[in-house]
Order: C-alpha cells, then sequence, then structure tokens
C-alpha cells in the first residue's frame, strides 16, 4: 500500500482499499510503540528503582551480607553503603576490599505496563476464541452457511474463466454485512493455512 | 467501479472490508517469483522517479523520499522488533516464577522484582523474601515438608500444561502458520517462494503471544528462531506501507533480509552477529546495500531493547559474561573434545529430529497435535521439576553456567573446599579441590545432560513455536561445565604431570569451568545449525572479549569438521528436505556428467509440449489448453510447424488477461483469434475482434541448448533465480526445465525420492 504516494499526491481522493486498513494498523501500531516506549524514556527515578547492592562474604568472625541502599551510580561503593560498617576502622579497608558493589535500575512503571499489555491481549484473543468455538457456530446454524471447500482449487481456475462478472453489484451495503464478509474471509483462510499445516502436514512438518 | 449511493461518503473507508482484486503482475500463492523481472520493473520504476525528478522541485522531494524510505522501514523495523523483544523477555520472566509462586505487593513482578527492595535477604539464602511466597505458602501456608513439595510440584505442573495448552490452541484457532521454527520457511521465502499469510499480522500476534508462553511452560526450547520470524513479519508489515517494496517482490525481500538481522540481534544482543547470520543462514542474494541497511536495522533494535531494559542492568541477554582470566594452549585438548561432542550431538540430534517429525507426518501421531503438546509438556514437567537445574528456566541455567566462580557466587557448582587457615578472602582461592556441592551438581548436571538431549528432539517441529538455540547451548554448556570442573580437579590433584607442569602451578588460577561451558556450547550449536562465522561473532559479543576467539573457532570448527563426516546438512536445511520445499540450496555442490535432454521436459513417451502460437488460436482453443493442464505457463512459438520460438506466457496472466478482455473489449468472444505481434494479422472480413496479448508476453525468456551440462543449467537457475529454461535445438524449441525439474533431478542423483518435492 503505497502510504508514501497517498500522502504525497493529493489528487488520490479515492484511496484504495487495502491502503485505507493499513494506514490504520500502522498507525495504531505507532500510537502502541510510543506507549510503551515513553515510559522508560520518562523513568522518573522513583526511589523504587534504583539501588546500589553491595554483597559482602563471611570475613573473620562476621557472616556475610547484603547491603542495599538508594544511592547514585558515583557513590556506589563499600564505604557510603555499608552502614553501619562491622570492622573497627583499621579494617575497613580489609573488608572492603572482598565487597562487591553493584549498581542496578530498574523501570517499574515499564515492568508494570507491559504486564498488564500482555495480559489484556492474552484475554482478548481467549474471550474471541472462545466466541468462535462456542457461539459463532451456534448463531450461523439457522443460516446454513456453508462453502464447498472440497473442489475449490482444481476448478478455481476453471470458474474464473468462464465466470460471471464479478458480482460488485450486488456488494452488502451495510457496515455489519460487510465486517461479516471480510469475517468470513478471513476465516476461510484461516481454515486453508489449518488444511495445510495440520491435516495434510504439507508444511511444517 | 460500482457504488452504492447512499454509501458513497463512508463508502471508501469500508472499502478495506470488500476482497481485493488481483492485479497482473502478482504471483500465486505456492509460486516462485521471477527474480529478474522483479528487478527490471524496480530498475523501470528508479528510472520514471528519476526522470520526472527534473521537473520541478516537488518531484525531486518525491525522489528524495523514495530514496530514504529504506531507511526509513529499516528504523520502524528496529524500533518494532526490539520493542517486540523487549514485551517478550519481560512477559516470560513473570510467567516463568508464576509457576513457582507469586509476589503479593504487586502480583506482576517476578520474583527478583519482587525481592529488590527487600532488607530480608541475606548472604546464605539470597531469593528469600517475605513478600514472595511460594504457591504451598499461599495456599496452605507451609513452606517445608513433604505437602509442601508435593502441592508446589503440582502446581508447576499445573500452570505449565495450562499455558501449554492454551499456546497450541491459539495457534490452531489463530494462526496456524506460527508454530516451529520459521526459519526453514523463511529462508525459502526468501529465495523467491510465496507462502502468503505466513508473515502476516495475525501469525505476528499469535507467534509473539504464544511465544511467551511456551518459554514459561518450561518446555525444552528457545526464542531466538521464533524472534526471526516475528521481526521477519514486521519486516513485512512495514514494506507494505511503501510502494517501493510492497508492489516489487525482489525488493520486499532485501527488507526481509535485514528484519531477520534485527530479530537475532535482539534475541542475543550482537547486532554484528546477527548481519552475519542473515547473511550465512537465511538470505539467499544479499547484495551489498542490503548490508548496511540490515546492520543500521540490528543497531536500532539492539537499541530500542535496550532501552527498555527487561534484566535490569542494561544488558541484552541474561546470559552476558564478563571477566577475562586467559587460557592456556594446552587447553586446546579438551576444547577439540568438545567440538567433537557438538559434532557428534549434531548429527544425533537431526537424524533423531527429522525421523520423528517425518513419523509425525505420514503416521497417526500427526492426527492429535494438541495431545502432543500436552503430553509433552507433562513429561518435560515432571521430569524437570526435581532436578533444581532443571527447573529453572534454561537462561538462567545458562547464565550460572557460563558465570565464574568468584568470590559472591553462591550456587552449588562454586562450593570448594576452603582451607580454614587460608587469609585470603574465601571463594576467591582458585586452586581448591571440590566439595561435596560440586560432586551433587555434577551428577545432577549429568542427569539433566541426558534430559535435555531426549525430550529436545521429540519437542522441536510440536506445533507450537519453537527454537532450538538456547536448548543446545545449554546442552554444550552442561557438558563444557563438567568437563571443565573435570580439568580443574585433574589439574588441582596433579600439578606435576607433564601437561600441567607448565602453565598450572599450585595455587595459580589455570582452569575457568565458566569457559569451558561457552566453548561448549558454541560447539554444540555449530554442530546442529552448521553456522560458522556467525556463530563465532555472536559468541564473542556474548562474551563481550576477544579473547576467547580462538577456543570459540577451534571448537567450531572441529565440531562443523565432524558432523559434516555424517551429513551435509544442518537441521534448517534438514526440514527444508523433509518438508519438499522447492529450495535450490547455493552451498550444494552438482557434480554429475547429465546433459539439459536428460532433464527437460516432455521426456520421451509423454504427450508433446503444450504450446501457443504466435497468431493461429482462438480465444477458446487457449481456454481449453488452460483448463485441462496445470502448467504454469506456456512457450509461444511462431507456428506449430516451425517451432520458432518467440516468447513465454504466464498462466495467471493469461487467465487474467481473457477475463478482462471478455469484460470490457466489445467484440471479444470464444472464436477470436489471439495474436502476440505487434500488428494483427489478416483475418478474412466478418471475423470476431481479435485479442492482442502481447503485452504479457514475456519476449526475453531464457533459453539454453539441448547439451547444456546440467551442471551449467542449475548455476543459471541459482545465480539468475529462474523458474523455468527453455531448451532448443538448432532454433527450435524443444521442451522445458523447471526449477521442480532441477530439484528433482538433484534429489535423484543424491538416491532420494525425487517425489518428494511437493510444491510448483
Amino acid at each position: 500500500c503505497p502510504i508514501l504516494d497517498v500522502v504525497l499526491s493529493p489528487q488520490a481522493s479515492t484511496m484504495p482499499s487495502q491502503c485505507t486498513w493499513q494506514s490504520v494498523s500502522s498507525v495504531l501500531l505507532i500510537v502502541l510503540l510510543c506507549c510503551i516506549l515513553t515510559p522508560p524514556a520518562q523513568a522518573s527515578k522513583s526511589s523504587e528503582d534504583i539501588r546500589c547492592k553491595c554483597i559482602c562474604p563471611p570475613y573473620r568472625n562476621i557472616s556475610g551480607h547484603i547491603y542495599n541502599k538508594n544511592v547514585s551510580q558515583k557513590d556506589c561503593n563499600c564505604l557510603h553503603v555499608v552502614e553501619p560498617m562491622p570492622v573497627p576502622g583499621n579494617d575497613v579497608e580489609a573488608y572492603c576490599l572482598l565487597c562487591e558493589c553493584k549498581y542496578e535500575e530498574r523501570s517499574t512503571t515499564t515492568i508494570k505496563v507491559i504486564i498488564i499489555i500482555y495480559l489484556s491481549v492474552v484475554g482478548a484473543l481467549l474471550l474471541y476464541m472462545a466466541f468462535l468455538v462456542v457461539v459463532d457456530p451456534l448463531i450461523r446454524k439457522p443460516d446454513a452457511y456453508t462453502q464447498p471447500l472440497h473442489n475449490e482449487e482444481e476448478n478455481e481456475d476453471a470458474r474464473s474463466l468462464t465466470a460471471a462478472p464479478t458480482p460488485s453489484g450486488a456488494r452488502a451495503n451495510t457496515v455489519l454485512e460487510r465486517v461479516e464478509g471480510a469475517q468470513q474471509r478471513w476465516k476461510r483462510q484461516v481454515q486453508e493455512q489449518r488444511k495445510t499445516v495440520f491435516d495434510r502436514h504439507k508444511m511444517l512438518s | 467501479m460500482v457504488n452504492a449511493g447512499d454509501m458513497n461518503g463512508s463508502g471508501n473507508l469500508m472499502d478495506f472490508l470488500d476482497e481485493p482484486f488481483p492485479d497482473v503482475g502478482t504471483y500465486e500463492d505456492f509460486h516462485t517469483i521471477d527474480w529478474l523481472r522483479e528487478k527490471s520493473r524496480d530498475t523501470d520504476r528508479h528510472r520514471k522517479i528519476t526522470s520526472k525528478s527534473k521537473e520541478s522541485i516537488w518531484e525531486f522531494i518525491k525522489s528524495l523520499l523514495d530514496a530514504w524510505s529504506g531507511w526509513v522501514v529499516m528504523l520502524l523495523i528496529g524500533l518494532l522488533a526490539g520493542t517486540l523483544a523487549g514485551v517478550i523477555d519481560l512477559a516470560v520472566d513473570w510467567m516463568t516464577d508464576l509457576k513457582e509462586g507469586v509476589c503479593l505487593s504487586a502480583f506482576w513482578y517476578s520474583h527478583e522484582q519482587c525481592c529488590w527492595t527487600s532488607n530480608e535477604t541475606t548472604f546464605d539464602d539470597r531469593d528469600k523474601c517475605p513478600l514472595w511466597q511460594k504457591w504451598s505458602e499461599l495456599l496452605v501456608s507451609q513452606s517445608e515438608g513433604a505437602s509442601a513439595y508435593i502441592l508446589n510440584y503440582f502446581l508447576y505442573i499445573m500452570w505449565a500444561l495450562c499455558f501449554a495448552f492454551l499456546a497450541v490452541s491459539l495457534v490452531r484457532v489463530f494462526a496456524p502458520y506460527a508454530c516451529g521454527s520459521g526459519i526453514p520457511e523463511i529462508k525459502t521465502i526468501l529465495s523467491g517462494f510465496i507462502i502468503r499469510g505466513y508473515l502476516g499480522k495475525w501469525t505476528l500476534l499469535i507467534k509473539t503471544v504464544t511465544l511467551v508462553l511456551v518459554v514459561s511452560s518450561g518446555l525444552s526450547l528457545g526464542k531466538e528462531g521464533p524472534l526471526v520470524h516475528v521481526a521477519c513479519c514486521c519486516g513485512n508489515f512495514f514494506s507494505s506501507l511503501f510502494s517501493k517494496y510492497s508492489k516489487n517482490e525482489g525488493k520486499r525481500r532485501e527488507v526481509l533480509s535485514a528484519a531477520a538481522a534485527a530479530g537475532v540481534s535482539v534475541a542475543f544482543g550482537a547486532p554484528i552477529g546477527g548481519v552475519l547470520f542473515s547473511l550465512e543462514e537465511v538470505s539467499y542474494y544479499f547484495p551489498l546495500k542490503t548490508l548496511w541497511r540490515s546492520f543500521f536495522a540490528a543497531l536500532v533494535a539492539a537499541f530500542t531493547l535496550r532501552s527498555i531494559n527487561p534484566f535490569g542492568n542494561s544488558r541484552l541477554v541474561l546470559f552476558y559474561v564478563e571477566y577475562h582470566t586467559p587460557w592456556y594452549m594446552a587447553e586446546l585438548f579438551p576444547f577439540i573434545l568438545l567440538g567433537v561432542f557438538g559434532g557428534l550431538w549434531g548429527t544425533l540430534f537431526i537424524r533423531c529430529n527429522i525421523a520423528w517429525c517425518r513419523r509425525r507426518k505420514t503416521t497417526r501421531l500427526g492426527k492429535y497435535p494438541v495431545l502432543e503438546v500436552i503430553v509433552v509438556t507433562a513429561i518435560t514437567a515432571i521430569i524437570a521439576y526435581p532436578n533444581p537445574y532443571t527447573r529453572r528456566s534454561t537462561s538462567e541455567l545458562i547464565s550460572e553456567l557460563f558465570n565464574d566462580c568468584g568470590a559472591l557466587e553462591s550456587s552449588q557448582l562454586c562450593d570448594y573446599i576452603n582451607d580454614p587457615n587460608m587469609t585470603r578472602p574465601v571463594d576467591d582461592i582458585p586452586d581448591r579441590p571440590a566439595g561435596p556441592g560440586v560432586y551433587t551438581a555434577m551428577w545432577q548436571l549429568a542427569l539433566a545432560l541426558v534430559f535435555k538431549i531426549v525430550i529436545t528432539i521429540f519437542t522441536f517441529g510440536m506445533k507450537i513455536p519453537s527454537g532450538l538455540f538456547i536448548p543446545s547451548m545449554a546442552v554444550g554448556a552442561m557438558a563444557g561445565r563438567m568437563v571443565g570442573i573435570g580439568v580443574e580437579q585433574l589439574a588441582y590433584h596433579h600439578h606435576d604431570w607433564i601437561i600441567f607442569r607448565n602453565w598450572c602451578r599450585p595455587g595459580a588460577d589455570c582452569v575457568t569451568p565458566g569457559l569451558y561451558a561457552m566453548v561448549g556450547a558454541a560447539a554444540c550449536l555449530g554442530g546442529v545449525t552448521r553456522m560458522t562465522v556467525s556463530l563465532v561473532v555472536i559468541m564473542f559479543e556474548l562474551t563481550g572479549g576477544l579473547e576467547y576467539i580462538v577456543p570459540l573457532m577451534a571448537a567450531a570448527v572441529t565440531s562443523k569438521w565432524v558432523a559434516d563426516a555424517f551429513g551435509k546438512e544442518g537441521i534448517y536445511e534438514a526440514h527444508i528436505h523433509l518438508n519438499g520445499y522447492p529450495f535450490l540450496d547455493v552451498k550444494d555442490e552438482f557434480t554429475h556428467r547429465t546433459l539439459a535432454t536428460d532433464v527437460m521436459r516432455p521426456r520421451r513417451g509423454e504427450a508433446p509440449l503444450s504450446v501457443l502460437t504466435q497468431d493461429s488460436m482462438t480465444v477458446e482453443d487457449v481456454e481449453t489448453l488452460i483448463k485441462e493442464t496445470d502448467y504454469n505457463g506456456f512457450p509461444v512459438v511462431v507456428s506449430k510447424d516451425s517451432e520458432r520460438l518467440i516468447g513465454f506466457a504466464q498462466r495467471r496472466e493469461l487467465i487474467l488477461a481473457i477475463k478482462n478482455a471478455r469484460q470490457r473489449q466489445d467484440g471479444v468472444v470464444s472464436n477470436s483469434i489471439v495474436y502476440f505481434t505487434e500488428d494483427p494479422p489478416e483475418l478474412p472480413p466478418n471475423s470476431p475482434h481479435p485479442l492482442k496479448l502481447r503485452r504479457i508476453l514475456n519476449l526475453s525468456p531464457f533459453t539454453v541448448t539441448d547439451h547444456t551440462p546440467m551442471e551449467t543449467v542449475v548455476d543459471i537457475f541459482r545465480k539468475l533465480g529462474l523458474r523455468q529454461c527453455l531448451v532448443t535445438r538448432s532454433g527450435r524449441l524443444l521442451g522445458i526445465i523447471t526449477k521442480k525439474d532441477v530439484l528433482r533431478h538433484m534429489a535423484q542423483m543424491a538416491n532420494q525420492d525425487p517425489e518428494s518435492i511437493m510444491f510448483n
């Protein structure tokens, strides 16, 4: 879809149909990208999000200990973080040589946002799957909507040669019927894919 | 276009819901593209833009924007691939820990995040904090004892089954193309094959979502291969926004090559390795212009992932290591042994996995995909839970195995016996005998190694997204670490042996078991995938140092030699052969002495070639010919007597052109003459209007003579990306060779089943 052409050629008043859909979905995707990327970008260093972690192993008769403190990166060393110092003044240097200090930061807002978005996507997919598997066949039964899929491929070329003009006059008018048409097409595609992969094992072993 | 009157205003917006019309110039599903035609169309487009750019400033700006659209696409691909990889990493981190317990303060924290601010962690028990509770603590308020263990075990298995069942259901209902690794199919697509829907939006969504689920369920698979598929889906999506790439299948594949590089780059945190992987393993034609753009996409992706910071320490991969201890020449011997192990394991894995996948394709096992996934998950969870090395996620296992035992490591692998009289800090003394913890760890690792080797064979290839890099690296890392500890203890107990005397004195820090784990991981990965340069570059980008290039190369080279001695194909080529994709490998050599006459169709005894004549066939004749045969194209000759070749017409374009002509042009009926020349032929009066189809005729089809050796023909097919090639003798058309015929011939020469090449 030539989104660039659409942008640059003002006389393209009638946008091709695929183009509109792809432009809409790409705009949505870019908005989603910004939503996910801005939390880390403006990750205000709240007190929960940075720390300096010093691990000091056992020394003589002092057991090992872990010290956490909320300091900046240049202050992240043993002298600033280990409080209270368990050894007297002249031993401090020897003790601090053993300790290893690491500066760590994280972004809690990013984690929260991403996990919640992920769970909502999974939830939405689950609901749609339940709808497709359970509710849809019950609604469709009175319509007796069937598509003869068995010999479609063999007759497709022959049919396309002798086919009547494309049923543009019989196009559905209401939005709901068009959505349904698109959904039926998608379902057909997925069914073809399922036949190829799961039933005939033609692809993806 | 007919438009309903009352929907005029919103009619255009709703048009996206209608079925798109196929244009002339697009390809059908499961067919190969014509590389030469795509290239010439791109050159035409570029020439048109360049000539128009001289007309006005606006046209000039448009030509600049067209030139820059490639870089914009790369930027978008890098951003989206990095974002998705960050989402996947964070979600996997959380859901893996969900199997064992939950954080009470905020349920979206994993174990490590939950205990981040806690003051309860002690030196001995660094994972403990009151906010994060195991399921047994939460449900029955007990944390020790048999009942707590059994409850935790049971809930671990339940969570694993739940995740796996959800994943396979989503794949089955929404996007069946999302299963498997994706790399064999992407290799085939990049070589010119069309698989509609394989890189679509639903496949992208489902693959991302289910990848998190299957990795969290504890199955023995990785996420690197599926990340390449995800990145290529992003590439396909963004390239469809620009007509330069959406209308030209050849240019689109350049974008997909770059997207594959971005995928590997975020999987390993290795941009250069990603570009080399794309160059070596995935791409077919890789023009140099793509090299720079792939690198840009890989860098943008890595930078985006780093800004999301999924692992909390600005590293891109969980098992990044950063030590610089030296290695010694005498250690090359165990490294080469690890290489041999890697090659042997690679051969074993490929043979067993292909046999199992073939059984899945042909027997009743393939009829129960959901049940198969559930059974394998149950077995994996049941066997993995008791062993602490398999209970945790594979990435964490690799990270622990790669890490050197420093002053502060608390894992069981670092439980060495300390001399209480030493004044040096504990755990920093390099030359110590192994304590009981190390011996326990050794046999646990051995059991885990056997388990992983067996279960990965059954896991790779199931109907869920599954990658292969992490399990191979885990197998290699376990073997390497065990060898490393063995060498270290041997050196400790026998400092006076001749092999240790020069470089390993008592008290010196000579052997680093973590390095052996890395070398083992590289060897096993190389043995399975037969990667060469890209493997070494990925491994040294993972370790951040150039010191270990020589051991890594030694192991990679050895494993490739050993594995190649048993079979020429890596795992991806083996899957391509198993599925019968029409992939003409550039690495194969064709050394047989057959000629073009031996391969061309029609053979002796077959029906003669179906041809179209220049101006003596009617529309009805053409339609009958199309209906009765299923060839993809027909040569056009001057007449049936003198079979001099004019050109080649594609089946799809004939169908579309005839259909359009019947609808639009007046006077075209079944008796109209179809002509391919410039001027209409002499017709008697009162004959119906003739139909000119010169537009769809390819006037420069490739021809070879009948005595051309097949070696040259195969070379031509490979280098030019042909779909078919016509065979002439003395200027007269004799037959046709298609890509499928070439592949069948090669299979026959290699004593494989030529009927296994399935697609057109």
